[in-house]
């Protein structure tokens, strides 16, 4: 790999895969409820096989998140999966529980390990804790600001990820909030309530803001009522040094995340090109605004927001 | 609440260790009644790297005033510095944590690895405890943490009484858990509600609780997120599939109760033989903001059922004026959170929170006198002659009675004590003691359906 860095995206199937590589996707973060968190649709172990053929074909890369915060019942299962996606031939896995660092480096040490403790990954030298623990890359939590985040490459033992556009997770709860509510009110709930249902929340003071709301095995989880997007500012963090862009997906149609990713690789590959003469161009987002929900806004999420404690 | 009438065995009984009662401590004050009243052990926050941003922390001048009254009682201080640090955060911890050492604290509750590496190697004398932000919920985490030079761990709020019993099946290492108090809904440390709405940073101190604000819940009517082929979408213009506000449907209806993310309090006085059964070494009461009533109350309550079962767990039984105790100074409902299984509709607050407690602390007792049956208490709030009011304490004082003349310290009579910290003399109807509570019955509050015998 050249200095350039990795555009990484999420892909809810095979299908969706295929189209953003063809996109211009160099990564993909794939993986299935049981061991990964928050992911847009499941893959089983052989079409991570397969999606790991088909991307190394095309000299892509392939990780699979192992996010989720285990429980005991999970650790028996965890050794057989680790050897799944080792034989499978993935790029490396995606961690946040030490019981998956401890498995995959007795299992499959040649496997690349992502540090992603989510809106708790917010320091270097904890980044660098992981480093030295075997992780060879921190995925810094949403909730940095642009300094932090490019003030932190100099200190930094292990690559950087930082997601660049889409939604982010705000609350994660292992209770089943909506079918409680729902019990509460003296509802039947027809069908799933997971991510295809179209559920959202809107605060009482806040009425134009939709936060998606969504159920799963791993429980309740609410995401932001925003997209990042920070294409205008990538330049920021080409400079710095950040090894890899993170494109989240979910809950956005195939079309969308194809505009996305292409607008992404129209910066990367410019700044590659040219960094002296780099300059953001409008019109590469052209496509991704007209696309764009119009009920959520594409914000800079916290990139420029102080935030106080 | 859904405990068991009799205690889950996990295995066979061959020996019980007395667990520790560790309970929070917002400031000096509290401290000293905590431990007075029975803690093994407090947990305190210091100026800087702690969670609650906004109760009155301790400096270290008042750590080492906290740390000698604990001594003679051979209780402890702990010190929550579980924050996620962020890299401007990190450069004076080493200091702050020499300080913590120097101020003879016993342990430190962390979350971020930083701060753990930073203790090990610099403050060697304090304990390292991994906090429950680190949402620890399996063995081989347990293990782990262990390994890295923690005796104890904090579990998740989400673990339960048979995952705990695994964990410590596993490994040995001290277990921590909460057993009374307010609960995050989310695991703790991955919400950052608070960021969103009102850019208070969570997971440094800031939370501003908004899990506990009012939510509508809708549902889009049609079909969301198809994943539909670009050439599709290219066809469809996939703009259509976003109308604004047509598509949403409200799942609720007039009068109904808004969505609610909050949860009710943990409670697990009923569960005592469960927890001593499955070995937990450390009983964790929440609440470093709440009162000195409350702290004494609880911890009172805890530290008899304690007591009472390790003195003889084949006799033991609940005794329901430990429950009652507990109710004056609830102000939420309460559940046994995931000891037994997962929460659901009953374990969550949806109608409009009462927060009238039934008690309030209305004097301290500072001294007594046996021949004359006076006592002199230091007033905490209002109270007046015909009004109903309690005295307790940690030695099993208990009795109820009503205000009869009260005096000023120069003998005047006086028709109500209006002055907070006033030295007011009254007669009482039994021996009291220095540190014992005097409680008055609150009027307005309303009559509460919380715990049940």
């Amino acid at each position: 790999m050249s200095n350039k860095p990795e555009l990484l995206s999420t892909a809810s199937s095979l299908e969706e895969l295929r189209v953003l590589a063809e996109a211009g996707a160099d990564a993909f973060l794939i993986g299935e409820e049981r061991f990964g968190m928050r992911l847009p649709g499941d893959f089983t172990l052989a079409e991570i096989a397969e999606a790991v053929a088909y991307s190394h074909d095309k000299g892509k890369r392939v990780y699979v998140a192992v996010n989720n915060l285990m429980t005991n019942d999970i650790l028996a299962e965890l050794p057989a999966y680790i050897e799944g996606l080792r034989d499978a031939g993935v790029d490396g896995i995606e961690f946040g529980d030490p019981a998956v660092l401890t498995t995959v480096r007795e299992l499959a040490p040649d496997l690349r390990l992502h540090w992603n403790a989510e809106m708790t990954s917010t320091n270097s030298s904890t980044a660098n804790y992981w480093g030295r623990k075997g992780a060879t890359r921190v995925v810094l939590a949403r909730e940095l600001n642009m300094d932090e985040i490019t003030g932190m490459t100099d200190k930094l033992e292990v690559e950087a990820q930082v997601q660049v556009h889409g939604m982010t997770n705000i609350y994660h709860s292992k209770r089943r909030l909506v079918q409680s509510y729902m019990a509460h009110q003296g509802r039947q709930v027809e069908g799933e309530l997971g991510l295809t249902r179209g559920l959202f929340l809107i605060e009482a003071e806040r009425r134009d803001e939709k936060f998606p709301i969504y159920e799963d095995s791993n429980g309740t989880h609410i995401m932001s009522s925003e997209d990042i997007c920070i294409l205008e500012d990538l330049h920021l963090l080409m400079e710095a040094g950040i090894h890899s862009f993170k494109i989240e997906g979910m809950l956005k149609p195939i079309a969308y995340n194809v505009a996305v990713v292409r607008a992404y690789r129209t910066a990367i590959d410019a700044y590659a090109a040219n960094a002296e003469e780099y300059e953001f161009d409008e019109s590469w987002l052209e496509e991704v605004r007209e696309l764009q929900d119009p009920e959520r806004e594409l914000s800079f999420g916290f990139f420029y927001k102080e935030q106080v404690y | 609440m859904g405990t068991t009438s009799k205690p889950i065995h996990f295995g066979k009984r061959y020996r019980l260790d007395k667990p520790e009662l560790l309970a929070p401590a917002g400031n000096l004050e509290k401290l000293k009644f905590a431990i007075h009243y029975g803690a093994d052990a407090v947990y305190i926050g210091g100026q800087k790297y702690g969670l609650r941003s906004n109760a009155d922390n301790f400096s270290f001048e008042e750590m080492r005033e906290g740390v000698e009254f604990a001594n003679q009682y051979g209780a402890k201080v702990f010190v929550a510095t579980n924050i996620y640090a962020h890299d401007e955060d990190v450069d004076g911890i080493e200091e702050y944590l020499r300080n913590l050492e120097e101020a003879g604290i016993s342990a430190i509750i962390v979350a971020d690895p930083t701060i753990i590496e930073i203790a090990l190697r610099c403050a060697p004398k304090l304990e390292v405890h991994l906090s429950t932000q680190q949402s620890t919920l399996n063995w081989q985490a347990v293990k782990f943490w262990k390994e890295e030079g923690l005796p104890r761990v904090v579990l998740g709020r989400e673990t339960s009484l048979e995952e705990i019993a695994e964990i410590k099946k596993n490994v040995d290492v001290e277990i921590e858990a909460f057993i009374h108090g307010a609960m995050c809904s989310s695991f703790s440390g991955r919400c950052v509600l608070s960021n969103h709405f009102t850019d208070r940073d969570s997971n440094r101190g800031g939370c501003c609780q908004s899990c506990r604000w009012k939510y509508d819940l809708f549902e889009d009517a049609r079909p969301q997120a198809e994943w539909i082929s670009e050439e599709e979408a290219a066809e469809q213009r996939v703009l259509e599939q976003f109308q604004l506000g047509v598509n949403q449907l409200p799942l609720y209806e007039e009068g109904d109760n808004p969505f609610s993310m909050g949860s009710k309090d943990l409670c697990m006085l009923e569960a005592i033989p469960d927890l001593i059964e499955v070995g937990i070494d450390s009983f964790k009461i929440e609440g470093r903001m709440k009162s000195i009533h409350y702290v004494a109350t609880v911890v009172n309550a805890y530290r008899q059922a304690i007591d009472s079962y390790m003195a003889d767990p084949d006799n033991y039984e609940l005794k329901p004026e430990w429950l009652e105790e507990l109710n004056k100074a609830a102000n939420r409902p309460l559940n046994t959170g995931f000891f037994y299984d997962t929460p659901d509709q009953e374990d969550h607050i949806y109608e409009p929170e009462d927060k009238a407690v039934p008690y309030d602390f209305a004097g301290l007792v500072l001294d007594y006198d046996e021949a004359t049956g006076i006592a002199t208490v230091q007033q905490r709030n209002h109270f007046k002659p015909g009004q109903d009011i309690e005295f307790f304490g940690p030695n099993g004082t208990f009795f109820k009675q009503q205000v009869g003349t009260i005096w000023d310290e120069e003998g005047n009579e006086l028709d109500a004590a209006r002055h907070p910290l006033q030295k007011i003399r009254l007669k009482v109807d039994q021996p009291v003691r220095y540190f014992d509570m005097m409680r008055k019955k609150n009027v307005k509050a309303a009559p509460k359906t919380t715990v049940t015998v």
